[in-house]
């Protein structure tokens, strides 16, 4: 990439964000932990981590104003990426809480069927060959049969989004993505090589998609 | 619990035991500049396609938990894998500043028999999935399930059943469960794989069995036997006898599937 990546890592003083700050600056761009509005505005691509309860998360996430400044950072086009339960809050709702999430994505976030331990706390092999469409979105390139961290009780429901999944008592929402929204429900940042290798993939592409200074967006286009 | 064992993918956890930041007990690795560097020691076994990591935190003075935040923030800089910490947390504050170092888990041990609090806490705090219970067990005749919990290293007895207490503490918000045999503990001779089947059927979070590894060729019961999800053994691999590729060869021959090492 010709130019360094600013990426605002939403900060709302959930879990652990160092590691998905540092996992960034290793593929090279620039990421900063922060809940200001203004140098999140300023970012040229955003991510929204996020570790245990949807709805302490959404009621975080609302009392720092950063909810809003995450729906709008998304509207804008620029790429935005959700990690883990940072995934599961896209969605309308989820039946760990009451709280509605951002609804950038359509659809409902379900706990893990009780014929599975519960939470999913493992690796587990990526898979998309099954999905329609044509091979990897850009996000996995590279990354068939992948594997990836995960801990989560609650996954996304099937859908049009859903870029892959992974087998546990039958397939799981591991990853989606919709126009410039993409969201991972494990951990790249925990996940080794092949996780190192999809932030890589985000990276290059968000890079490829910043604001060129003319006004306009280079090479913005529907991924899905 | 009847769960669907099939979907288990066994985690390889090498444990490290820190002092004041540093890894003690005899680490021996060739090729390794500071044995006792915790960060060099993490990012090899990261190599080696360890799963996850634990560090247990024996510093004996609270003075020193900033050596140990100190270590999280090191390990979190170069290493990327799960790693858990345990060891001397007994308060929100404390996982705090671990999980905000970088640790993904916190485990409690006395602290949580001391006060069972402590583990709703953590889990209401940061979620269950960072709520890690260590649990040490031994056989007794003084519990109704034959196993009792201990604390100081195994020196002091509870009156606390070993199944009882998981379930409790799994009630409070308890993701994970680590349970280490204090009778198999340095013995070599394999898992206490009753006391893990007992627990590992009471409960439906994950269980790491630990305590007892002599060979890689232990480590398969843990699961097929008594149940658990993961195994953690600390000996066998420090002292170079064998490598995390071994483990996940010997579990793989026994017809469980891992992640390659």
């Amino acid at each position: 990439m010709s130019q360094t990546l600013n990426v605002a890592v939403l900060d709302y003083g959930i879990g652990n964000l160092r590691s998905a700050q540092k996992a960034l600056q290793r593929v090279g761009a620039n990421a900063e932990l922060t809940a200001d509005r203004a140098v999140i505005d300023a970012a040229d691509a955003a991510v929204l981590p996020g570790v245990g309860n949807f709805g302490a998360c959404m009621q975080a996430l609302h009392s720092t104003g950063l909810a809003r400044a995450a729906t709008e950072f998304a509207g804008t086009g620029k790429p935005f990426l959700g990690i883990c339960v940072g995934m599961q809050l896209l969605f309308e709702k989820s039946e760990e809480s009451d709280e509605p999430g951002l609804g950038l994505l359509p659809g409902t976030i379900r706990l893990l069927p009780d014929t599975v331990k519960r939470p999913q706390m493992q690796w587990n092999k990526l898979c998309f060959a099954h999905l329609p469409g044509a091979g990897a979105h850009p996000l996995l390139q590279g990354l068939d049969d992948a594997w990836m961290y995960f801990v989560h009780s609650y996954s996304a429901e099937a859908g049009p989004e859903v870029i892959a999944t992974v087998d546990y008592g039958g397939p799981v929402t591991a990853a989606v993505a919709r126009n410039n929204v993409w969201a991972t429900q494990f951990h790249p940042e925990k996940s080794a090589e092949s996780g190192r290798r999809l932030l890589e993939n985000w990276v290059d592409w968000a890079a490829a998609n910043v604001d060129t200074g003319d006004g306009s967006r280079s090479n913005q286009k529907d991924t899905k | 619990m009847s769960v669907n064992r099939a979907t288990t993918v066994v985690r390889v956890i090498p444990c490290l035991d820190v002092d004041n930041g540093r890894v003690v007990k005899g680490v021996n690795f060739v090729d390794l500049r500071d044995a006792g560097d915790p960060v060099e020691l993490a990012a090899i076994y990261d190599q080696q396609g360890a799963d996850e990591l634990v560090f247990l935190d024996i510093t004996a003075t609270s003075d020193d938990r900033q050596t140990t935040v100190d270590m999280a923030t090191a390990v979190a800089e170069q290493v990327f894998i799960p790693f858990t910490i345990g060891g001397g947390i007994r308060s929100v504050e404390d996982a705090r500043r671990l999980l905000r170092a970088g640790a993904d888990k916190v485990s409690v041990n006395s602290a949580a028999v001391a006060r069972p609090e402590l583990v709703a806490e953590i889990a209401a705090e940061f979620g269950n999935q960072c709520c890690v219970v260590a649990v040490d067990g031994r056989s007794s005749k003084a519990t109704p399930s034959g196993f009792e919990v201990f604390v100081k290293g195994g020196r002091e007895a509870t009156g606390i059943d070993v199944v009882e207490w998981v379930k409790n503490v799994v009630d409070l918000g308890a993701g994970e469960i680590l349970l280490t045999s204090m009778d198999r503990d340095g013995t070599r001779e394999g898992f206490d794989i009753a006391m893990t089947s007992a627990v590992s059927h009471a409960v439906n979070v994950p269980i790491i069995a630990s305590g007892g590894v002599g060979t890689v060729n232990d480590l398969a019961a843990g699961v097929t036997d008594g149940g658990a999800d993961a195994v953690l053994a600390a000996s066998i691999f420090h002292f170079g006898e064998s490598t995390i590729a071994d483990a996940k060869a010997a579990l793989s021959e026994a017809g469980l599937t891992v992640r390659p090492a």
